[in-house]
């Protein structure tokens, strides 16, 4: 028995089999940035054996305020490196694959693969529908959050366990009909707390304990300290991902911002 | 009376897309379950609540 996860040991839902489940397993953090530094530090100290996390994008200083993956010294380095490096300083027995560069039409079904769940930590709905739609064309569960200002969302996909985030808003929200963090502003602690969200998810899938938030939508105001869970049981069966065949990623390239 | 997220409101008859507007939701970002089904996009114009109606309305953001 490793000492590094003596609380998980005596935790009746973990224990030394949860662990060892734990372990051999692989998650997917789409995305390095505020959701992502909470959950892969997260999952990394909870022992899940590989860990893979996306981004294209640079650290800024403006990232610091909440992506607390990041650190002052790594300004201008690759969000998937610099995560990675953070992760092995926390937990070096994991493994790590760090992927600097965005996932898209043509390479995230390949990526999805070996991954037994994935992360929606993206910021615009255009990636948090491209990772629904490959997810669910794959068969793969995966944790969708979202959040800006003090406030935000989780809800969990698993093939025949609900609905998808199609099923739920049809059309992506295309960019302007919602507030971005950029502009609108957000709270470092709130997207800490939804990211956390996200690993919880992510672990209890892994070991089979407790309940997801498939078919069930978490909310949480930071702000009034309201939050609601919002039940959506079933899939929607005329939507054109989950309910029917012959969805292609590519001809929805456009919706995803591609 | 109809259930809005557990809460019974006399709103018979209502339009559901009157409701979205008085509450200010933006209708690219909610999902609409009514008795157990979501709520197809394309059917919020003609939806009208009826008595006993059990509704969930849910909105999200993104940002991450
Ligand atoms: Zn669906």
């Amino acid at each position: 028995m490793e000492e590094r996860f003596a609380r998980h040991y005596v935790l009746k839902e973990i224990g030394e089999e949860g662990q060892k489940k734990l372990l051999s397993s692989k998650v997917l953090l789409v995305g390095a940035g505020g959701l992502g530094s909470a959950a892969a530090l997260y999952l990394a100290a909870a022992g899940v054996g590989t860990l893979g996390i996306a981004d294209p994008d640079e650290v800024e200083l403006a990232n610091l305020q909440r992506q607390i993956i990041h650190d002052t010294e790594r300004l201008g380095k690759n969000k998937a490196l610099s995560a990675k490096e953070s992760i092995l300083k926390l937990n070096p027995e994991i493994h790590v694959n760090a992927y600097p560069f965005r996932l898209t039409t043509e390479n995230i079904s390949k990526m999805i693969e070996e991954y037994d769940f994935i992360l929606d930590c993206v910021d615009s709905f255009g990636s948090k529908f491209l990772i629904n739609d490959a997810c669910v064309l794959a068969r793969k569960p995966f944790c969708h959050a979202g959040v800006v200002r003090f406030s935000g969302q989780v809800m969990t996909y698993a093939p025949g366990r609900g609905p998808c985030l199609r099923c739920m808003l049809g059309n992506v929200p295309q960019k302007g009909e919602y507030p971005l963090c950029k502009t609108a502003g957000v709270l470092g602690a709130a997207v800490g707390v939804i990211g956390c969200l996200q690993a919880a998810e992510a672990i209890k899938y892994l070991v089979g304990a407790g309940e997801l938030l498939t078919g069930r939508v978490f909310r949480i105001d930071l702000l009034s300290m309201r939050s609601s869970t919002a039940s959506f049981e079933k899939a929607d069966p005329d939507c054109p991902v989950c309910g029917k065949e012959g969805f292609s990623l590519k001809e929805h390239r456009e919706e995803y911002g591609e | 009376m109809v259930k809005i997220n557990g809460e019974l409101l006399p709103l018979e008859g209502k339009k559901l897309t009157d409701y979205l507007k008085e509450h200010h939701f933006s209708v690219s970002l909610i999902a609409v379950e009514v008795n157990g089904s979501i709520l197809p996009k394309s059917s919020y114009d003609d939806f009208r609540f009826s008595e006993g109606d059990v509704v969930e309305i849910v909105s999200f953001v993104g940002g991450g």
